[in-house]
């Protein structure tokens, strides 16, 4: 076995942060090294100096076996090394083949650019490693798990044999996962190597070959996976102990908060994603909405928010209409809403954490008296907040937008859960979020069910509506497919009704197997 | 965590310090640059220097020191035609404590005074379009909210008579304000109804309310004579000088600087700024947080051209006493400038403005006494703005390092529509 890229004694320093620190890390031919830590753990910087972005303050990068000094994405491309970014670098009004041949236009008799011969050569990348990808399909018209596609023959058409995957399952559905796991395992194969982070568990013990976790800048450790245990490599991560469960007690529901009927939503391009769905959220128990993303989901939940109108149908919160409500009022009745897109709904990024703390309730006395903002009160209220909810943070004046994903998430869970709501609807309220903050928001979000709130829990990852629900709605194609309790669901049949099957089929095709409550990491 | 916690106190004051330095370092340098290639302007636009220039190997010191001297000249008149000159300060404040005549004093000082006069509608215009960039608007339409602005003061300041002052003059004020807030809110509120953009809403309704003044001034308004102008406002509308004639330093100075106060206090201090700037920053944000996106465009609208139909007022109340052709030497433009200038921030407009109406005020002299052209004022606006406008460039040549600049952020334009 060769050793194809080796960095040694890697260290980069930040104003105030070691991102790295005397980190050495092999890859060996054919390998899939899995790089696993916590968002902030220093896996992105150790990549991006290692794919020029970043110079390194000390230490050496060896491309089989050669010392070699990588000032660009360039210089990377030239030794091999190709990343796949988790933000996709595509443009999406141009074809795949002319978003693989930026950069590197081929031309016929020097001005004419050469498309046909780049669309063969996707072709041939295309069935050599099993990609599905046409190249005259436009990036706009692909879903998320085909445009990461693209990302690696863009790589491979450069000639890559080192493929770096940043996060790459962050944004793919179940099925999308599975995909992209052969497809590595096809680029391994043909003798490619890959370096792949993450900091979900389970992906890595199923396809790792060898893992070094990766914590405060440093190698916390190495594991080879058929030795390992989700708890293991949890708490290597960490540096604690992990509990994998979630601790609850039987839910308590008591009277119906939230009732649903015959409710049709269209998505702001006037399609109609949401058709006919009826459920009730009672106080005190916890509803998860499965499916995979985009079978209405989301629209449900604006709706529900008041971010668009429904079409027709009931929505009532005890017994009040929401329908025609504006976000304010719904606000206002008792409905928290953490949001699936943090970034864009969930906060003001540029705002300091203390303005972003009170941006649902800002007008309310203490907070302001007339159109006064109290700031007194608004910066005592957030360093409480702070504290009581564990965002780590130097103070509350900097800007959301230098916290880590999970702080903000922190951020925007202290806001919607310190007052006082009936009914909480959690919009993938952990995605892209690291083990420590999963733990954490999970827990809260049974602490609040047990303190008789009505919790909708809308999420794509079907661990975490196991892990929480006490009944479980699967969404497909905007409809509610079936309804179960959590406590006597086969993990299986949730799968195959989440694919499309209908009930009586999927039932008599899955076999029965016992509920697993592990958390989704 | 407690680590953090503990260096925080002394780590405050300096973060306060860093921030300013990390906000005013770039325009500061826009500024010294613009100066500076504007100087290269100067010496390359003299034909002695040039002809100095043509010698340079035979007699290098001579083209160094005519390149200075005509900088010198320049920038010399530009200071004095800005500030005025320490000689004749001195001379007479010798003479008003030795005799108590106080014209020698009050020529000595009015330059300064008059640079004062020239940097209020550029302040007042300036904090306009300031508020809509906070709100994630472009206001281009100052130009004819100071229009508007203006004529509505100027009628009711000629057509009422016989009201006492303390009464005429904030009603002259106030209809000002008015009518420039009006002028803003239609804009404001066909990109709330329809979506439409209001950058093209606010230029179209700059050209309407240029021709609409031709038509007041040449018709309706016109005062009897020849010229297309109005009559002069009563003397209870007028915005009171604070020195003797030829000093026009007026209230309106004050004025702007108390709606600058009143603007950061509303931006920053209150619900309406707090929703105004959410809004501007992400207003699906805004929107999730249960604030009204159309009413506030139509609230900042209307404060920016409140603001902007407020500088008209100052300028006729204060300054001129009557509205004709040209009234505007293009305030409602270089206000956008001046706003980029200024980052968008009250206390930074303010300055941005300072700076306008000093350059302006200046260069009248330093036409006259060192013959350079007024518009090397121009060029140097312009550099000013473009070095403001790309940072990068100014970050290049001052070789400085690119810093978070993810801050409170301006956002010029969203695209089209809502």
């Amino acid at each position: 076995m060769t050793t194809v890229l080796e960095l040694r004694g890697i260290t980069k320093r930040f104003p105030g942060v070691l991102a790295n620190d005397h980190v050495d890390i092999s890859l060996n031919q054919g390998e899939i090294l899995a790089l696993l830590g916590e968002n902030g753990a220093g896996k992105t910087t150790l990549m991006n100096i290692l794919y020029g972005l970043y110079d390194p303050d000390e230490g050496q990068i060896l491309v089989r076996g050669e010392e070699v000094s990588i000032k660009g994405p360039s210089d990377a491309i030239d030794h091999g090394i190709g990343m796949v970014h988790q933000h996709f670098m595509l443009i999406p009004v141009m074809t795949v083949t002319e978003n693989v041949m930026l950069g590197v236009e081929p031309t016929k008799n020097g001005i004419f650019l050469d498309k046909s011969q780049v669309a063969n050569r996707i072709r041939e990348i295309s069935e050599q490693y099993g990609l599905e990808v046409d190249p005259d399909a436009y990036i706009k018209d692909m879903p998320v798990g085909a445009q990461q596609r693209v990302e690696i023959i863009k790589v491979l058409y450069r000639n890559a044999n080192i493929l770096i995957l940043d996060e790459p399952t962050a944004v793919l559905t179940p099925q999308e996962v599975d995909g992209l796991f052969k497809i590595v395992h096809s680029l391994i194969e043909s003798g490619k190597s890959i370096i792949f982070i993450t900091h979900k568990l389970k992906e890595v013990l199923a396809m790792a070959d060898r893992i070094v976790v990766l914590r405060g800048g440093k190698v916390a450790g190495g594991a080879i996976p058929s030795e390992s245990t989700p708890e293991k490599l949890a708490s290597l991560m960490v540096g604690r102990e992990v509990s994998l469960v979630v601790e609850k007690k039987k839910a308590q529901p008591k009277d119906v908060v939230l009732k649903v009927k015959n409710l049709y939503v269209q998505d702001e391009q006037k399609n109609v994603v949401v058709r006919g769905i009826d459920f009730d959220v009672r106080a005190g128990e916890v509803l998860g909405i499965a499916g995979v993303q985009g079978n209405g989901q989301t629209e449900l939940v604006y709706a529900l928010t008041g971010l668009l109108p429904s079409e027709s149908g009931e929505m009532l919160l005890d017994g009040e209409s929401l329908v025609n409500a504006s976000p304010r009022q719904i606000l206002e009745k008792g409905v928290a809403h953490v949001p699936e897109d943090r970034q864009r709904h969930g906060l003001i990024m540029s705002f300091p954490i203390f303005d972003n703390m009170m941006l649902c309730t800002y007008y309310q006395p203490p907070f302001s008296k007339g159109i006064v903002l109290q700031e007194k009160v608004i910066r005592e209220t957030a360093k409480d907040l702070i504290a009581q909810f564990d965002v780590r943070t130097p103070s509350i004046h900097v800007p959301v937008s230098s916290l880590s994903g999970g702080n903000q998430q922190k951020v925007i869970v202290a806001r919607e859960f310190s007052r006082p709501i009936k009914l909480l609807i959690a919009s993938q309220p952990t995605r892209g979020l690291d083990v420590g903050s999963i733990e954490y928001i999970h827990n809260r979000i049974i602490e609040k069910r047990d303190d008789g709130v009505g919790v909708l829990l809308v999420s794509s990852e079907l661990d975490e509506i196991l892990a929480l629900s006490d009944r479980i709605a699967v969404m497909y194609k905007g409809q509610i497919v079936d309804i179960l309790d959590a406590d006597t669901v086969n993990k299986e049949y949730l799968g195959l009704l989440m694919a499309g099957m209908k009930p009586s089929a999927a039932a008599s095709k899955a076999k029965t197997s016992e509920k697993i409550v592990e958390r989704v990491f | 965590m407690t680590e953090m916690q503990q260096q925080q106190p002394s780590a405050k004051k300096q973060n306060w310090l860093t921030k300013i330095r990390e906000i005013a370092l770039v325009p500061a340098l826009a500024v010294f640059t613009g100066l500076l290639i504007g100087a290269l302007v100067i010496v390359f636009s003299d034909a002695n220097v040039l002809a100095a220039y043509g010698n340079f190997f035979s007699d290098p010191l001579k083209a160094l020191f005519l390149s200075w001297q005509a900088i010198a000249t320049a920038y010399g008149a530009l200071f004095v035609g800005s500030f005025g000159s320490f000689d004749r300060l001195a001379e007479g404040l010798s003479v008003f404590f030795s005799t108590g005549e106080s014209r020698q004093l009050l020529r000595a000082i009015y330059p300064f005074t008059e640079s004062l006069v020239t940097a209020t509608p550029y302040i007042l215009t300036g904090l306009s379009v300031a508020i809509g960039f906070r709100a994630g608007l472009f206001n281009i339409g100052a130009e004819g909210q100071f229009f508007i602005g203006a004529l509505c003061s100027a009628y009711v300041g000629y057509s009422i008579v016989g009201l006492p002052a303390f009464i005429h003059l904030p009603l002259a004020l106030l209809a000002g304000a008015a009518g420039g807030a009006f002028w803003g809110a239609i804009p404001g509120f066909l990109k709330a109804r329809f979506g439409a953009h209001e950058v093209v809403n606010t230029i179209m309704m700059n050209w309407i309310a240029f021709r609409l003044s031709d038509w007041l001034l040449t018709g309706p308004m016109k005062a009897s004579g020849f010229r297309p102008v109005t009559p002069n406002v009563e003397h209870t509308a007028e915005l009171p000088r604070l020195f003797a004639d030829p000093l026009r330093f007026n209230w309106g100075f004050i004025l702007a600087l108390a709606m600058a106060g009143l603007v950061y206090w509303l931006l920053f201090k209150t619900t309406i700024g707090f929703e105004l700037r959410s809004v501007g920053n992400n207003p699906d944000g805004a929107k999730y947080a249960g604030m009204s996106i159309t009413r506030n465009i139509v609230l900042v609208m209307t404060l920016a051209g409140g603001l902007a139909g407020l500088a008209g007022s100052a300028q006729v109340l204060g300054v001129d006493h009557w509205v004709g052709q040209g009234f505007s030497a293009g305030y409602g433009f270089d206000s956008i400038a001046l706003a980029l200038l200024g980052k968008s921030h009250p206390l930074g407009v303010v300055l941005a403005g300072l700076l306008f109406g000093f350059l302006r005020s200046g260069a009248t002299r330093m036409q006259s006494m060192a013959g350079i052209p007024i518009d090397i004022i121009s060029v140097i606006q312009g550099l000013v703005i473009i070095f403001v406008a790309a940072p990068a460039i100014i970050r290049w040549i001052y070789r400085l390092k690119e810093k978070d600049i993810n801050d409170d952020t301006t956002v010029l334009t969203r695209g089209w529509g809502r």
